[in-house]
């Protein structure tokens, strides 16, 4: 049923009966996007492009905006300390998405084993830290990390040092977020027809086979879902990283993407750079989740 | 043949139970919840140990100090941390009540109508699933700040009730749980548009609803940046900003180190026992269904 749209129509008066609905539905999701998604990105475009200007005087010093063009987006692509801290988030990464969708799928497989005990009290287990914060997951690792209190060696082993904090970082994100994929994984799962585990079980063929040959090639798309949320979970690399931060000196106040744009715009306060910092970052991490999500598609299909 | 055809679904309970344990896959699993539980049980212990004792005794050694630490960060400044945890509370359940019946209206609006600018709509919100909201964080405080909305409950509301996932979902599980010829029904019977939507739209969505609520209510418990840049007033903060506060001055001060140690042990207690209470609630197989 197609609706014809309200144009020239009084507002109020809508002459076919519900014809309006839709986009009065619509309307708050459109408008929060306009004004939350549209807006910021268009200012933060608008920022990018000027530059402080310090005008000086007897009567006291005041900034004001001049347009720039480019330079914001030259100062912003040539500072190596950008590439760095991506360099440092793409680390983190390359530890932190194999592991959650590892162990996700690892766990998942095995409470589909029909004789394993305790599997619910497991699957609690393994699920609980979703609903822990980031933020405050960090604050127990990083005590669990601490030498002065750490129970897990951290007097001999240096969590902290110029390596191992790459693994810290990614053994917090694949904690909290190892749990949420394994149920995902785990319901794809159990909504594959029993009767295909049939003839392979005449056949003889044992549980692991099972798992290999037939689960894992059935459930890749919710495999690749996931992979596809932890990438976009890793560039979203801050609140580990900075909650970490105050306990060790082996991360520095721009040790990712986030952290560094966060650094711009509220230590150094140079507005105009962050905004052209978020914009690079934003257009990078929205092709590489087009790429991604396309990819995925392509593999899903074929 | 026929004790094979007859078992029901493998994993039910009662298969469960015919032959021996597999070992294996229980004795990982047990690894994998040690793995999760080991932090907040040292937490818990930690909470238990007075300033000196933290740094002194040893570390699986519980004490006695848990009331002490309690009271002593109920007073702290007051009793900002209790103010810190019901902010938590406010900014989930109010964020997650509203976003979801935005993504409920939206999403109904998607799957049951034909409208001008729907594809272009529809497919905005889904490049607004892949875009990292967080990137969004810095930007809207630029924003805020020139409508001085900064430091204001509605800075860190207003941005999260758009939730394009949950439009995304709520599409999915409209199409599948709607039935067009229900709706025909009440349209002969005389319901308007908007009766529809509220009698059998809402109804039928409810079970999907539940879990947009959940995830929304998570991700707004959780975040961090957003409330971090827009906030400058402590008895704003939510929990995660409050406490990372109070760990930053701990870095000078170790005497605090014990209050964050206990104030991240009551943060925990209330979320997971509202999720626990709640999970048989959720679908994930929404989050799952939706992608194939």
């Amino acid at each position: 049923m197609a609706v014809a749209p309200a144009r020239g129509v009084p507002a109020g008066a809508p002459r076919r009966r519900g014809s309006a609905l839709p986009y009065v539905l619509v309307a708050p999701a459109v408008l929060l996007f306009l004004g939350f998604v549209v807006a910021p990105a268009g200012y933060a475009l608008v920022l990018s492009v000027q530059s402080r200007k310090v005008s000086g005087g007897l009567l006291g010093t005041g900034t004001t905006m001049v347009f720039s063009g480019l330079a914001n987006y030259q100062a912003v692509l040539g500072d190596v300390e950008l590439w760095r801290s991506a360099l440092r988030m793409l680390l983190v990464a390359a530890i932190a998405i194999p592991g959650t969708v590892g162990l996700a799928l690892l766990f998942a497989l095995m409470l589909d084993v029909p004789r394993t005990r305790l599997a619910r009290f497991s699957r609690l287990a393994i699920f609980v830290p979703y609903a822990v914060p980031g933020v405050i997951a960090t604050l127990m690792w990083g005590f669990l990390y601490l030498p002065a209190t750490s129970p897990i060696g951290g007097d001999s082993i240096d969590f902290f040092s110029p390596v191992g904090v790459f693994g810290s970082v990614a053994n917090i994100a694949v904690w909290g977020a190892a749990g949420f994929n394994m149920i995902v994984i785990f319901t794809a799962l159990r909504a594959l027809p029993p009767e295909i585990y049939e003839a392979a079980r005449l056949d003889g063929c044992s549980e692991l086979q099972m798992a290999l040959r037939i689960k894992v090639p059935l459930v890749r798309p919710a495999v690749v879902m996931c992979s596809l949320f932890s990438a976009l979970a890793a560039l979203q690399l801050f609140n580990e990283p900075n909650t970490l931060r105050p306990l060790s000196n082996a991360i520095s106040s721009t040790w990712v993407p986030l952290m560094k744009i966060y650094n711009d715009a509220f230590v150094d306060a140079d507005l105009p750079r962050a905004a052209a910092t978020s914009v690079v970052f934003t257009v990078i991490a929205l092709g590489v989740s087009f790429v991604a999500a396309r990819l995925i598609q392509r593999r899903v299909a074929g | 043949m026929t004790a094979v055809l007859a078992r029901p679904e493998a994993g039910a309970p009662a298969v469960a139970r015919r032959g021996g344990t597999a070992w294996v896959p229980t004795v990982a699993l047990l690894v994998g919840a040690a793995y999760c539980i080991i932090p907040t049980l040292w937490i818990l212990i930690a909470s238990t140990k007075t300033k000196t004792e933290l740094f002194s005794t040893a570390t699986y050694l519980p004490s006695l100090g848990l009331a002490e630490n309690v009271v002593e960060l109920s007073q702290y400044q007051s009793g900002i941390f209790w103010r810190w945890m019901l902010n938590s509370f406010l900014y989930a359940a109010v964020g997650g009540v509203v976003a979801s019946a935005i993504s409920a209206a939206t999403g109904y609006a998607l799957a049951k109508y034909a409208f001008r600018g729907r594809e272009l709509l529809f497919n905005t919100i889904l490049a607004g699933v892949l875009l990292p909201q967080i990137v969004l964080a810095i930007p809207q405080y630029l924003l805020l700040s020139s409508v001085g909305l900064t430091d204001s409950y509605l800075g860190v509301l207003l941005p999260q009730l758009f939730n394009p996932y949950g439009i995304y979902l709520c599409r999915i599980y409209a199409a599948a749980a709607v039935p067009d010829t229900l709706l025909e029904a009440g349209r002969l019977d005389g319901a308007s548009e908007f009766q529809l939507f509220r009698t059998v739209g809402l109804r039928l969505m409810g079970p999907g609803l539940v879990t947009v609520f959940l995830l929304q209510f998570i991700a707004i418990w959780n975040n961090f940046l957003l409330p971090f840049v827009m906030l400058t007033s402590e008895e704003k903060f939510p929990l995660t900003v409050g406490l990372y506060g109070l760990l930053r001055h701990g870095a000078a001060e170790a005497s605090l180190y014990s209050l964050v140690i206990a104030g991240t042990l009551l943060s925990i207690i209330p979320v997971v026992a509202l999720f626990l209470s709640l999970q048989r609630h959720w679908r994930i197989d929404l989050v799952t269904g939706a992608i194939r």
